[in-house]
């Protein structure tokens, strides 16, 4: 977190000060180890089993908060017979079908009640957000499943979008034993689970000492409870995983058992990556969700908006309003054009048929499929994994356009990349025109930025952009006018293409424009955003939203932060002017909300758990519910209210239940629906290791993506012939003095002379056993190719004994590439394409290499001596595929 | 003259994260000062110089054998989570076989005493109100006495035009009444500024907590004005020997001894004097 | 373990008790044989005004002659290499700003700007034999001058934080002197006959005794410091300085005021052994400045002594590592 959050940093150094203590679990030392307090080194890939073995010892030794699991968890709640565990499967859950590589999540299902699984992503962004407590659920319809059978392809299309993690149905409610005593109810389930993870597994998964695994278990567990509280950070070297997402599930059960879910100073908090990535998922740049987590309507079952609100909607919880969320998006988009006689232009939305995303779009390029290509603020040929294939692709476009600061590698390949060194491109056969639009940066325009905490803070324009620069919105903004135009004055859209044109015909496009360059102006956006009712006045809450067509709100979730036509994202009151929860700086969805879930900070009757921790109580005098934070529960519902029999919506919310966006109300310790690969996590081995999986016969996850192409080949692991060929774990990272692809620092001298080279970072004793000195160089090889690096030799990289051998690790920044004042070879070279099957992203913490001293050959020899490797190891098109 | 402004630098805050050596470069325009790699840990910009003026360094070293917890600075907000956890029981196994990394940012110390304002002949090193040492450009000729003076290796001549370079102590900014840029910047208040009355006595505290908590090599560098400086503008929280850092463990400014190399200077004189009448003692025959 | 190679393994931790065994201190950045040269004129010149005084006394008059010319010649050339080593030659002037007695740079400025005058009309009144009364007055206040331009530019070099300058203040002067008074009396030594030159004989071995007695306290009092003077290039130069000028004094006592041809090789040694050894003396500063050493260790010894208990974990004063 020092390195690649330092101004957030601050806040823990500040905890720090006032006796906080800071542990850090990282196979690396790094900036932020420097400064803790207890520094974990472990094996890459190995995190489920060093979580899994705390929950575990906290289960085991009784140390979880037993009032807060037993009333607003589902420990309580009892499975079907039909479920059966890794346990009693070798490793695999009930459920799974080996030739479509999925999972029908029937027999995870709650006992007494029929359970619909879910819908609408909650899929957080390609980043750091997997699992990020909170994020807006619901459910949906029954025939859910029975759709995805019948449509393979779409079900393939939806994985975890079509079954995000959607709350179990409300009704009838699911039998539950409150002693937790019933060999089928979750928290016993729970125990059998996670029997296996134990302090000597853990050293001998993850190397870790059994001496320094009870200390963090009693820095954690005297941490937690009514007067304490422990928080988890995390960030991409727990998601980039084929696991990612269960490494975020095996925190959430943690926390949850220890009860610092929805209370002051606990929490899994998601450091976030680009700035407002957060804002990137909320109002998505992703292919299957609408603003504010509303699913994209899929080409199947959601046909019409009934249907698909039929579909998507939830009995319990604030999802059961999604039709007013939907329309309002359908009035703010195409305003008066959108009628209730048209469906408010539901059909002008596009479906899914199959997996767009980013990897995927890949192959489509390949094919031919897919002709043009948007780079806003992306530089694939560095950033992506499997860098190779990213560029291959591209060179099959008609036509690239990249919109960028700087003369990235992405916009350059074609005449420099590497693919023209080795041969296996010539700038003459490539067939791509190359569009290079520069782009203003974020001192030259206005807008805002949405954090991790959901805190929106807006940011004004300080300079009009140099040269040709312009805003990634004026951009958006003329294109869509110029279209437009020719539309208007092609013949009559009528017929046909007059028919297709409609939807963007219809659309509201009448930004107000301001400045030098007529920038649209950024705060009249967010009027849209926010939304209004009839009369055109501001909405203030989401609440006011309906489904009739009489209000319009671009995101539903950020209703209210224009409320009374102020920005309220654009307030700054200092910290010292206002209490420690700082309501007034910036806002934060849904309704300047600090702490979601916060009702669980007071105990069932309304109390917090103690003064210490306390953020919302049940005023009894007022009949209402008040403190620091915004209550996240419907105000003025005493937490002695039951829902009747039947009762829907949030009326359907029991006065003890927190978790208000599940349409049980509770925090799921097992998930009957929502993740692709597993009710609970498991430990699975990454896709490439140089060791077997102790736990179980099913050596990586059975779900994982996979993607079989002659670029993208996978190595043997653990036990299998050739795996010694790749004995070393690699795993690749950001350093404080760059960003990601690097087209916002080696171009800049200040931070270029910083980190002045790429370089791998080894222990001095890898060193000696490949003859590495330190500043000399080193290649690093995988399947899929080599690159060169500088070698730092430093203690900061520990081996490790993992299964009874020494383990060692090299460090791999990913920050360089071609172009630049400081240039190297991309990490990412190495990477390979096996992605998590909920979120699809890219496993690249933890890759199996070989290390080899020296440069690496130049030329056609550099595809001669990966060939090579991989005919020593033996791969095949098959390799690495197995389910 | 307001008070006198300076620097406490608390290099157990520092978490290396450079934003001080880049906010000083941006706002001051100091030129980049070479891209290549050390090999010096994370450190590429290698020492304070003419075109580095902020310089962080990183030292790995083997850990002090118990750990320690890093005590609180500030007494706990009403509002937040107060006092630690009684068991404040320091994880003492970590230690084994575990090193630390030490960051600490190096700046020019605006000596009380400072070698470089003495000697400079030109009158370009100049005193500020704000107590602090600054060259103006427009009078140095560029001499390098200054440069040869400094008991810290600061200050430097610049290649490409002659002059002599070193931190301003952003005196275009404390003239506005800004914060200098470096501890504007600093997100961990490792770099902090202020008056320096205010200072030593903030640093005092720290120091005796650190100590206390078990940090038994933490000190105060430059703090004592009877030191050989007359004590810093700027001046440190250590973790280890001032050498580990790259700083003197005792310096002294050169001009202390001037007066007695004055005396000297006058006995040589009047000796060579001497020696020459002597040999010419006897006239021609 | 020196830090370099232990750099070379990887990246070294603070075993040796310095960062990455870099220097503390930047080396002096004047440019050479500029300083050594502006050091060496410096002192010739002084010395010779001065000789030229008492020889015009003793009737010794082409000393004299020889001695004024050489003075306004030498000079002229120190001051132009002082200009020619600024960052900034054109702002040369600036010395002239202010008046320092904390810089010795200054003091000498504002000295030079005297002496030079003085002792270029006397060396011009000299050669051409134009004005001899306002010419002789010249030399006489150059002369009176000399034994302060010879000798301040000591104070010049040590009031710096370079060890073995500073450390070396207290000798630094008659060193200076030493050398400067043989170097003017070489020159005599070369451009007459040794009948003619008695004077310059009797100062040369004076001057040179004394450099090498300074030279021999210096090191004895310096200690390690002194390193720099005896090892590596500076210690070659400081070492043929040492010769020369002791073949000077050896020569000039062997000519015995007859031996034209011993005489002269005295006066060629002699000069150029001042000359070298100003060289040996800039170079030594240097290498002390380049080594942590020099600068880390003295100093630790003194705060570790000073400080008594030593504090908890610091190396104590009498391993110094080196
Ligand atoms: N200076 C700077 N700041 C940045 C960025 C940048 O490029 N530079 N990028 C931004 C972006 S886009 C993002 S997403 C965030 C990412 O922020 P981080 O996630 O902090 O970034 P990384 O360095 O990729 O990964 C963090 C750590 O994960 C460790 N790691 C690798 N594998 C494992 C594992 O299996 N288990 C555990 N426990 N740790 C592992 C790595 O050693 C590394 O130290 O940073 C953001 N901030
Ligand atoms: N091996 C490995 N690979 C990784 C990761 C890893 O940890 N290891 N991390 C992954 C993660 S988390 C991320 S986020 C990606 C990042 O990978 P990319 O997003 O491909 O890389 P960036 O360099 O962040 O690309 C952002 C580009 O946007 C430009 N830009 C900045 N501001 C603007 C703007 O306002 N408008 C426009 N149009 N352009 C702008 C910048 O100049 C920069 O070139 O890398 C991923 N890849
Ligand atoms: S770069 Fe920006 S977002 Fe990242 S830490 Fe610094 S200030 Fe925060
Ligand atoms: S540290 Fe050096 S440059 Fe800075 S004031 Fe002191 S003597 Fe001058
Ligand atoms: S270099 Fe400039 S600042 Fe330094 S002493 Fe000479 S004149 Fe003064
Ligand atoms: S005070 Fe100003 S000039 Fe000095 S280091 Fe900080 S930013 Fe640079
Ligand atoms: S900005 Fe602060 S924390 Fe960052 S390196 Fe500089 S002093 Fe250390
Ligand atoms: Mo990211």
């Amino acid at each position: 977190m020092a390195e690649c959050h330092p101004v957030g940093f601050q806040w823990v150094m500040e905890a720090k000060k006032r006796g906080a203590r800071v542990i850090h679990v990282d196979p690396r030392f790094t900036r932020t180890s420097a400064v803790a307090d207890l520094f974990v080194p472990l094996r890459a890939g190995s995190d489920i089993v060093f979580l899994g073995a705390l929950v575990n010892h906290v289960l085991t030794e009784e140390k979880f908060f037993r009032d807060y699991v037993v009333s607003y968890t589902n420990a309580a709640t009892i499975l079907t017979e039909d479920y059966a565990g890794p346990e009693d499967l070798d490793g695999v859950f009930s459920g799974l079908d080996r030739e479509q590589r999925l999972y029908d999540f029937a027999s995870w299902r709650y006992q007494g009640g029929m359970v619909r699984s879910a819908s609408g992503d909650r899929r957080p962004p390609p980043e750091a957000g997997s699992g990020q407590p909170g994020d807006p659920e619901l459910d949906q319809a029954a025939d859910a499943d029975e759709r995805a059978r019948a449509h393979p392809g779409v079900r393939a299309a939806a994985r975890g979008e079509a079954h995000g993690s959607g709350g179990a149905a409300a009704e009838p409610f699911p039998d539950t034993d409150p002693t937790l005593q019933h060999p089928r109810c979750v928290f016993q389930v729970l125990k059998r689970h996670f029997a296996r993870y134990t302090p000597d597994l853990v050293q001998e998964v993850c190397g870790i000492p059994p001496d320094q695994f009870a200390e963090v278990a009693r820095l954690i567990t005297e941490n937690s409870g009514r007067e304490r509280t422990t928080a988890f950070v995390y960030s991409v070297g727990w998601t980039q995983h084929t696991v990612g997402v269960q490494y975020i599930r095996t925190a959430s059960i943690l926390q949850t058992l220890l009860g610092n879910i929805g209370r002051p100073g606990g929490g899994i908090l998601a450091l976030r990556g680009h700035a407002s990535i957060q804002g990137s998922t909320d109002i998505p740049t992703l292919f299957d969700l609408l603003p504010g987590y509303l699913p994209m309507p899929h080409v199947v079952g959601n046909e019409d908006l009934d249907t698909f609100v039929q579909a998507e909607s939830v009995a319990g919880g604030f999802w059961a309003n999604t039709r007013d969320y939907m329309v309002s998006l359908l009035k703010a988009w195409w305003g008066d054009a959108a009628t209730p006689e048209n469906d408010f232009c539901y059909g002008y939305l596009p479906r899914i048929t199959g997996n767009h995303g980013t990897y995927e779009t890949l192959r489509v390029m390949e094919e031919g499929t897919c002709r043009g290509y948007f780079l806003f603020g992306q530089n694939p040929a560095v950033g992506s994994a499997n860098g190779r294939m990213q560029r291959l692709a591209m060179a099959n476009l008609d036509w690239l356009v990249v919109r960028d600061f700087v003369m990235i590698e992405s916009a350059t390949f074609w005449k420099d990349g590497q693919e023209i060194e080795t041969g296996e491109l010539a700038t003459k056969d490539i067939g791509t025109e190359v569009f290079f639009l520069p782009a203003a940066a974020h001192t030259e325009k206005s807008g805002s930025f949405t954090n991790t905490q959901r805190l929106l803070q807006w940011h004004r324009q300080a300079v009009e952009p140099a040269g040709d620069a312009r805003s990634d919105l004026w951009f958006t903004y003329h294109l869509g006018r110029r279209i437009r135009a020719k539309l208007a004055a092609a013949p009559d859209g009528a017929g046909a293409s007059g028919e297709l044109d409609a939807p963007i015909r219809d659309l509201t496009w009448d930004y107000p424009v301001i400045g030098e360059y007529g920038d649209p102006d950024a705060d009249a956006v967010l009027a849209e955003i926010n939304g209004w009712d009839g009369d055109g006045k501001p909405l203030s809450s989401y609440t006011q939203l309906a489904g009739d067509g009489s209000t319009a709100c671009g995101c539903w979730i950020y209703c209210g932060s224009r409320a009374g036509g102020v920005n309220q994202t654009d307030r700054r009151t200092p910290g010292k002017d206002q209490d420690w929860t700082a309501p007034e700086w910036g806002w934060a969805w849904p309704a300047n909300r600090r702490v979601l879930y916060n009702r669980a900070s007071a105990d069932p009757d309304g109390q917090p758990w103690s003064e210490r921790k306390a953020l919302v109580w049940w005023n009894a005098h007022d009949q209402t519910w008040t403190g620091y934070d915004t209550p996240d529960f419907i105000a003025g519902r005493p937490p002695s209210y039951r829902p009747p029999e039947g009762a829907t919506g949030t009326d359907a919310i029991s006065g003890t239940d927190p978790f208000i966006m599940q349409a049980d109300g509770k925090a799921w310790l097992f998930a009957p629906a929502g993740l692709v690969d597993g009710p609970l996590p498991v430990h699975y081995e990454p896709q490439e290791s140089p060791f077997p999986n102790l736990l179980y016969g099913q050596q990586q996850n059975p779900v994982r993506e996979i993607i079989r192409h002659q670029r993208n080949r996978y190595q043997p692991s653990g036990n299998e012939p050739g795996a010694e060929v790749f004995p070393y774990v690699a795993t690749t990272y950001r350093l404080t003095e760059h960003h990601t692809a690097g087209g916002m620092s080696r171009f800049l001298p200040y931070l270029a002379e910083l980190q002045p080279a790429f370089f791998c970072e080894v222990s001095p004793a890898l060193a000696a056993e490949r003859q590495l000195t330190h500043l000399g160089w080193a290649t690093i090889v995988t399947a899929r190719s080599a690159i060169e690096a500088r070698v730092l030799v430093t203690d900061r990289i520990r081996p490790l004994r993992v299964q009874g051998r020494t383990l060692h690790q090299v460090g791999l920044p990913y920050h360089w590439g071609r172009n630049g004042l400081t240039t190297g070879d991309p990490a990412n070279e190495l990477a390979h394409l096996s992605l998590d099957p909920n979120v699809h992203i890219q496993e690249v913490k933890a890759l199996a290499c070989d290390v080899r001293p020296g440069r690496r050959p130049r030329g056609p020899a550099l595809r001669e001596l990966v060939r090579g490797y991989r005919e020593r190891a033996g791969i095949t098109d098959g390799t690495g595929t197995e389910v | 003259m307001t008070d006198r402004m300076g620097f406490f630098t608390d290099t157990s805050l520092c978490i290396g994260c450079k934003a001080c050596e880049v906010a000083c470069k941006t706002w001051n325009e100091v030129p980049e000062d070479g891209i290549e790699l050390s090999g010096m840990s994370y450190d590429n910009t290698v020492g304070l110089g003419a075109s580095t003026w902020r310089h962080v360094a990183f030292i790995e070293q083997p850990a002090p054998s118990a750990r320690v917890q890093i005590p609180a600075v500030t007494p706990a907000r009403a509002a937040a989570p107060a006092q630690a956890p009684a068991q404040a029981a320091a994880p003492a196994q970590a230690a084994a076989d575990s090193m630390r990394w030490l960051m600490s940012s190096d700046v020019c110390k605006h000596c009380t005493e400072a070698a470089c304002l003495d000697v400079c002949p030109t009158g370009a090193l100049m005193r500020t109100e704000f107590g602090t040492v600054v060259v103006q450009d427009d009078i140095c000729n560029g001499c390098g006495y200054c440069v040869a003076a400094c008991p810290f290796g600061v200050i430097e001549r610049r290649e490409t035009d002659g002059g002599a370079y070193k931190c301003t102590l952003c005196y275009d900014r404390l003239g506005d009444g800004l914060t200098p840029a470096c501890a504007k910047a600093c997100p961990t208040e490792s770099i902090q500024f202020g008056p320096l009355d205010e200072l030593r006595e903030r640093a005092r505290g720290r120091v005796t907590e650190l100590q206390q908590a078990g940090e038994t090599k933490a000190r105060l560098y430059l703090d004592d004005p009877e030191d050989g400086i007359g004590g810093g503008g700027a001046f440190f929280l250590l973790l280890d020997e001032p050498e580990v850092y790259g700083l003197p463990p005792d310096p002294v400014v050169t001009t202390r001894d001037l007066p007695r190399m004055w005396k000297h200077v006058a006995l040589a004189a009047i000796g060579l004097a001497g020696a020459v009448l002597a040999a010419t003692r006897r006239s021609r025959p | 373990m020196s830090p370099r190679s232990q750099e070379q393994q990887m990246v070294p931790d603070a075993g040796f008790r310095s960062y990455y065994g870099r220097p503390v201190l930047k080396e002096p950045a004047w440019k050479s044989p500029d300083v050594p040269a502006y050091l060496f004129f410096g002192g010739l010149a002084g010395a010779s005004s001065a000789l030229a005084v008492g020889a015009h006394r003793s009737g010794y008059s082409e000393l004299a002659r020889v001695a004024r010319i050489t003075a306004g010649g030498a000079i002229s050339v120190s001051a132009a290499a002082l200009i020619n080593d600024l960052g900034r030659p054109a702002r040369f002037l600036n010395m002239l700003r202010v008046f320092k007695v904390t810089s010795p740079m200054s003091m000498g400025s504002w000295l030079l700007a005297a002496y030079g005058p003085l002792a270029g009309a006397s060396a011009v009144s000299a050669v051409t034999g134009k004005l001899p009364r306002a010419g002789r007055a010249a030399a006489a206040a150059a002369g009176a001058m000399g034994p302060a331009v010879a000798t301040y530019t000591a104070a010049l070099v040590c009031s710096t934080a370079v060890p073995a300058w500073h450390d070396a203040h207290r000798e630094m002067p008659y060193k200076f002197a030493g050398s400067a008074a043989a170097a003017a009396a070489g020159i005599g030594l070369l451009a007459l006959p040794p009948d003619r030159a008695v004077p310059a004989a009797r100062l040369a071995i004076a001057g040179a005794v004394a450099e090498q007695t300074a030279e021999r306290l210096l090191e004895r009092r310096l200690g390690a410091v002194a390193e720099p003077y005896r090892s590596g290039k500076p210690g070659e130069l400081m070492l043929a300085a040492r010769v020369l000028s002791l073949t000077g004094v050896a020569a000039t006592a062997a000519a015995r005021g007859r031996n034209r041809v011993l005489s002269a090789v005295a006066g060629a040694t002699l000069v150029a052994g001042s000359a070298v050894s100003r060289a040996g003396i800039y170079e030594a500063g240097r290498a002390s400045a380049r080594d942590p050493k020099y600068t880390i260790a003295p100093q630790h010894t003194r705060a570790a002594a000073r400080a008594w208990p030593p504090r908890a974990g610091d190396t104590p004063a009498d391993d110094d590592g080196w």
